[in-house]
């Protein structure tokens, strides 16, 4: 009954899976409905256009990413799920200004993305924060490399820390802190400059199962309190739906979009919201994408 | 096991059973001074060395030999090390040298450096530079090449330049690895001094081991080499104090491993 991965459309705007989503999508809606964002009207903040990667070259050329289209809007969050190896991570990495992708273009504000920006945060699968600084020193690492000036920063620095409830710790090394404790180092980090794009990458794929819920609950309260755009790449299908406000589907070999779904469940949304017959439709419709791509075979 | 006023007695008590017996068996045996001195006359010599003075001149001589050195060598060393680690360039064309050098044996060259330079203290400067040379350089080349690549990748999002990387994350990163070969080749300065001062010299505490070997006073060489390993570690634990303020964030300074020897043979 489903198309074969080669043949699945990867424009999903164009191709005809796209009105059929539609209308489950609406049916969705009317059992979930309550405050609908607007993000059609917002402009985009990213915009990915028949993106592909490729390593190596000749024969030996393995496809990452094929044709990759999709927009970020404003202030929107949007979660990428997907297996390992379906090239979320190669896909973070070309936005994030790291990698150069082989076809295609990524706009980000307008401007094509051909290195890295001062604009942009990225938080990692490890919270990757240098021993040698404290909590204070390692939040303040991206005004020291963009030179925002210390003295002006650090009253912010310490406004966004007390956010992510570690007031007190600004002095402590990154040993002397949990794993949930250094992984909102590392969110707070990626704050400090203000950019334009929050590009996060499995953040709590390292986490216990508790501590990987308190922090679901503890990004959208700050995601609430600061809307940022956010990507934010995840295998974590219920992960994905409980933060998003779209949730982009991927499969791999190559890497391609299988779907593309909106949440619309009211924010703040709790962790009860999980258990709720509408949350599991969006999960199982992402489970039937992922499927769809053999990447649940 | 370790550690506690009790253990510690133990092994002042172990250390005294040691000296007992070896005074013992020299004394029963009577072994010739000249082959096994006791200790009493270990510790007179040692005595009569520092009351006249003679060993005090002699052990600043070699201490500021190892001390010169050691500075000459570790500045070269950290300088040429950051070249190659930075530069794939460098790297190449050194490569020859540093592969061929790496594995002589530097002592080997100590009566040619003497040719060289003299037999005064350049020479054993320039000795312990030598051997101090090579365990910081490996050491500071494979320092600044671990960064993870998570952070070199943070820091690139960042946009930050090629210098703000090596400043802020591949020096410090580094760190644990230089200070692991400044210990070596700090201890490595002290032993190219005195070979050098062995091969020829008119001062210092290599030359008087070898002035005493002459005249069979081996209860002198003895409480030399009691000095001498007395400063290597008085050296070693300048640099381990250093490391310990600087590498306060180093997980690997709470244990207390064992440096490994880098930098081939001394």
């Amino acid at each position: 009954m489903f198309l074969p991965a080669n043949r699945f459309p990867a424009r999903i705007k164009s191709g005809p899976g796209f009105r059929r989503n539609m209308r489950r999508e609406d049916a969705l809606n009317e059992t979930v409905r309550a405050v609908a964002p607007t993000p059609d009207i917002a402009r985009d903040v990213i915009a990915v256009r028949r993106l592909s990667k490729s390593y190596g070259s000749g024969a030996d050329a393995v496809d990452a990413l094929r044709d990759i289209d999709f927009t970020v809007s404003d202030g929107e969050f949007m979660s990428i799920v997907g297996p390992s190896g379906c090239g979320k991570s190669t896909l973070l990495k070309i936005l994030a200004g790291l990698m150069p992708a082989s076809d295609g273009t990524a706009l980000l504000n307008d401007v094509p993305i051909t290195g890295p920006r001062k604009d942009i945060g990225v938080v990692f699968q490890s919270p990757v924060l240098f021993p040698w600084r404290n909590v204070l020193g390692n939040v303040l690492l991206p005004v020291d490399v963009q030179r925002l000036g210390r003295e002006r920063m650090t009253a912010r620095a310490l406004e966004l820390i007390a956010l992510v409830g570690l007031s007190g710790f600004e002095r402590r090394y990154p040993w002397e802190l949990s794993g949930g404790m250094q992984q909102r180092v590392a969110l707070v980090r990626a704050l400090i400059h203000d950019p334009a794009l929050l590009l996060m990458d499995e953040p709590f794929g390292a986490l216990d199962a508790l501590t990987r819920e308190a922090m679901n609950a503890e990004l959208q309260r700050i995601w609430l309190e600061r809307r940022k755009t956010v990507l934010f790449v995840t295998h974590s299908t219920s992960e994905a739906v409980f933060l998003a406000d779209r949730v982009l589907v991927m499969t791999p070999r190559p890497g391609r979009i299988a779907d593309l779904l909106r949440i619309d469940f009211p924010r703040p949304r709790s962790i009860d919201i999980m258990t709720t017959e509408a949350f599991g439709a969006h999960v199982r419709r992402i489970r039937a994408g992922l499927n769809a791509g053999g990447a649940l075979e | 096991m370790s550690g506690g006023p009790r253990s510690f007695v133990l092994r002042l008590v172990l250390i005294l059973g040691v000296l007992a017996v070896w005074e013992a068996v020299v004394r029963l045996f009577s072994i010739p001074a000249f082959i096994l001195p006791a200790p009493t006359s270990i510790f007179l010599a040692l005595y009569r060395g520092f009351a006249s003075a003679l060993y005090i001149d002699h052990m600043w001589i070699t201490l500021a030999e190892t001390l010169m050195g050691f500075v000459l060598g570790s500045t070269l060393a950290f300088a040429l090390g950051i070249a190659v680690a930075l530069s794939r360039r460098v790297e190449y064309f050194l490569y020859p040298f540093i592969v061929m050098f790496q594995a002589m044996p530097k002592v080997a060259l100590a009566p040619l450096i003497i040719i060289w330079f003299g037999l005064g203290l350049t020479s054993k400067v320039v000795s312990a530079a030598l051997v101090a040379f090579f365990p910081l350089m490996v050491n500071t080349i494979v320092g600044l090449r671990s960064s993870e690549e998570d952070r070199v990748n943070l820091m690139r999002s960042l946009a930050a330049t090629r210098g703000q990387i090596f400043w802020m994350l591949q020096l410090p990163n580094a760190l644990p690895y230089i200070f692991a070969g400044l210990e070596i080749a700090m201890i490595f300065a002290l032993i190219g001094a005195i070979v050098a001062e062995f091969v020829g010299a008119q001062s210092g505490l290599g030359m008087l081991m070898q002035s005493m070997n002459f005249t069979m006073d081996v209860a002198g060489q003895f409480s030399v080499l009691l000095i001498l390993s007395v400063v290597g570690l008085l050296l070693n634990t300048i640099v381990t104090e250093v490391r310990r303020r600087v590498l306060f964030w180093d997980p690997s300074q709470k244990l207390d491993v064992v440096t490994p020897r880098k930098g081939g043979m001394p």
